[in-house]
């Protein structure tokens, strides 16, 4: 049957797949306009200024870059757990989790600056695996589905960390701590910060270039190594995978460390870079990211390098709704646009899907 | 000592039940629809945009109209128009149910928070509403006929969301629907049909909830206002070993953990907020952890139907 699926017609399914995209994506951004216009606002003046606030205006395209680090790590890491079917929806707790590691590292770890850089970066993925790994233990531990608690381990770490920001032996600057009650961590010293590249007067720190770097080891290590393969084959399907020797509860377990612990790395290298809260932790420190990196996960559907495009968008949304202050909208109206854009891109996969096995039940119909 | 002392004078105090179940009021409405969309299969996470768009369009309600009743209706609406998405999304388009709730909370986190401060609707709490006799019992009556009059409207969707899903063909249907969809479905039931009809429930039960929250506790919207009732509800349902009965007796008791956090320091105790914030969570991943090899969930629970996939 499969032979008789000629050339023409995967021309067809590509056209109606770009169609069924491009509508969805216009859907979502006529509704997002639609609301604008309801609160008696300009739709074009909104545009205008989330493009200019994103990166037409000098200096700004550096901030989105800092916006999407966080936003991407976030996401390749939920990448890896969704490819041995787990699904974690926490990571905006074990962004906060890795953060306060990695915050606690650098307050209380002596040397030379850039072992201090390093040591950060890498506690802030052992408190994001930590945080995840507990839900990834309950998983296989005592069959506790992961869904649930990686969601409510969310407020438990937002909970946590907001004690450990209110106590001068975990978290809380001794100096913050005398006067007023303000709740932040001890700042990062200049010499164990991640250093910063200014080019044509955007200003953004070298963890772009580390989330690049990982991106890529990511994308080699899915597509390429036994490692992603092993995983995919546990995902796929769990009886091939134990005829192979490859144990589900290990494969599971890692991919559930690893997706927390790029969602902590998150978190560290938004406290090493100063982009957010000026190099201290302070409650509230991820302020969505991490929900919103899950949704660039969503977009780019196990797809590692979609990663990158889907982050600067997302991030340019988030930058962009500094500049919306003039057009008289609420910056929030950003919130909306993403939340519809993410909906209406769910839809073409999900129609493709019945589509085809409508098609696939024809087939099997004509030939009896 | 000083710990069964604290107990004691917390149990002996009449203001301690009255905020129980005051915060624990909201996590009913919820949970009740909650339980029915989780009997027919759905984990339906969206219940937080349910109850946030439901407090929302009740605050909207009351600023237009000075009205109780139509706050409490249109929240109603509100939260039937998010299931709406999510049962279309996830149980026609058969799109993930966990990525289209996720998704609505963040989208009508937006949505709400963008219309509040572009319309800033005012808003009070409902006058309160106090049964003769019954609210004089001493210690509870206030706290369970005494609270703002929509508290009552949980004296009539209790036994409703009873007798809908246990003496009903419609419950019968949702709740094999839930256990197995293969076998429904070969008996003739629509599968997803029942299961987006069970979302809709969901939908305007916590819609209410939000109204509730609103106009019977808070009183001024705010985004922040819903906190993750809506994830406690979820998993007071799960606590609650999915029976009607349980659910109830979980929401109470996360709603009094929730309430401790006020009235503790009113008694003079102090105490860490932050572990009793996180406590109704821990409290679920310990007891999920401890039971979950003896409470059975629905069988095909968050696993989506699709007519020859298994």
């Amino acid at each position: 049957m499969s032979l008789k699926l000629s050339s023409s017609s995967s021309v067809k399914r590509k056209g109606e797949i770009l169609f069924l995209y491009a509508f969805s994506v216009l859907v979502a951004l006529v509704l997002s306009a639609l609301i604008v216009e309801a609160v008696g606002a300009n739709w074009s003046d909104v545009s205008n200024a989330l493009l200019d606030g994103s990166f037409r205006k000098p200096g700004r395209w550096g901030r989105t870059l800092g916006s999407a680090v966080p936003l991407a790590m976030v996401a390749v890491g939920t990448i890896i757990s969704t490819k041995v079917g787990l699904i974690n929806i926490g990571q905006e707790g074990q962004m906060l989790v890795g953060a306060a590691f990695a915050a606690y590292m650098g307050a209380h770890t002596p040397g030379p600056g850039p072992l201090v850089i390093f040591i950060v970066i890498i506690s802030g993925f052992v408190g994001g695996a930590f945080w995840s790994g507990l839900a990834g233990a309950l998983r296989y531990w005592r069959n506790v589905p992961e869904v649930l608690t990686t969601l409510l381990l969310v407020t438990v770490a937002a909970n946590f960390v907001g004690y450990g920001l209110k106590n001068t032996w975990l978290l809380l600057d001794p100096d913050a701590a005398v006067g007023n009650r303000t709740q932040v961590s001890q700042q990062l010293d200049p010499d164990s910060r991640l250093p910063r590249i200014d080019i044509f007067g955007n200003n953004f720190s070298i963890s772009v270039i580390i989330s690049l770097l990982l991106i890529a080891l990511t994308f080699w290590l899915l597509s390429q190594t036994i490692v992603g393969f092993r995983l995919d084959v546990v995902g796929q399907n769990q009886k091939v995978g134990r005829r192979f020797g490859i144990s589900e509860v290990r494969q599971g377990f890692a991919a559930m460390c690893a997706s927390g612990g790029f969602a902590g790395l998150a978190g560290a290298l938004m406290l090493a870079s100063g982009d957010f809260a000026k190099f201290r932790l302070v409650p509230g420190f991820t302020v969505n990211l991490g929900w919103t990196g899950l949704l660039v996960a969503l977009v780019a559907r196990e797809k590692v390098l979609a990663v990158i495009p889907v982050a600067l968008i997302f991030a340019g949304l988030r930058t962009g709704s500094s500049f919306l202050a003039a057009t008289g909208v609420e910056r929030r109206v950003t919130d909306v646009v993403q939340g519809l854009l993410v909906l209406a891109l769910l839809v073409p996969p999900a129609v493709l899907f019945i589509r085809d096995r409508r098609r696939k039940l024809a087939q099997v119909e004509s030939r009896t | 000592m000083g710990f069964l002392e604290a107990i004691w004078d917390v149990m002996s105090t009449e203001s301690a039940y009255t905020a129980a179940t005051r915060f624990a009021a909201v996590l009913v409405f919820a949970a009740v629809g909650e339980w029915v969309a989780e009997r027919s299969g759905t984990l339906n996470i969206s219940v937080e945009a349910m109850i946030l768009a439901g407090a929302f369009a009740g605050a909207m309600g009351y600023d237009w109209t000075e009205n109780v009743m139509v706050g409490i209706l249109l929240g109603m609406g509100a939260g039937l128009i998010v299931s709406f998405v999510q049962a279309q999304m996830s149980h026609r388009l058969t799109a993930d149910q966990f990525v289209v709730g996720l998704t609505l909370n963040i989208l009508f986190l937006g949505v709400t928070s963008f219309l509040y401060a572009q319309w800033k609707p005012s808003s009070r709490v409902a006058s309160k509403l106090e049964i003769p006799l019954l609210s004089d019992i001493p210690l509870i009556g206030k706290a369970l006929f005494g609270q703002a009059w929509p508290f009552l409207l949980l004296y009539l969707l209790i036994p409703f969301a009873w007798w809908l899903v246990y003496r009903t063909r419609w419950g019968l249907e949702v709740r094999a629907v839930g256990e197995n969809p293969q076998a429904a479905d070969v008996s003739g039931i629509d599968v997803n049909k029942r299961r987006r009809e069970s979302i809709y429930f969901a939908g305007i039960c916590s819609g209410m909830g939000g109204a509730y929250l609103l106009l019977g506790q808070v009183g001024r919207f705010d985004d922040g206002i819903v906190a993750g009732r809506g994830f406690i509800a979820l998993v007071a349902v799960i606590f609650g070993g999915w029976t009607l009965r349980g659910t109830i007796f979980g929401c109470l008791l996360f709603g009094s953990v929730l309430s401790f956090r006020l009235t503790l320091p009113g008694l003079g105790y102090e105490l860490n907020t932050e572990l009793m914030s996180s406590l109704p969570f821990l409290v679920t991943i310990v007891a999920m952890a401890a039971f979950a090899h003896k409470v059975r969930p629905p069988g095909s629970l968050a696993r989506p139907f699709v007519r020859g996939l298994k």
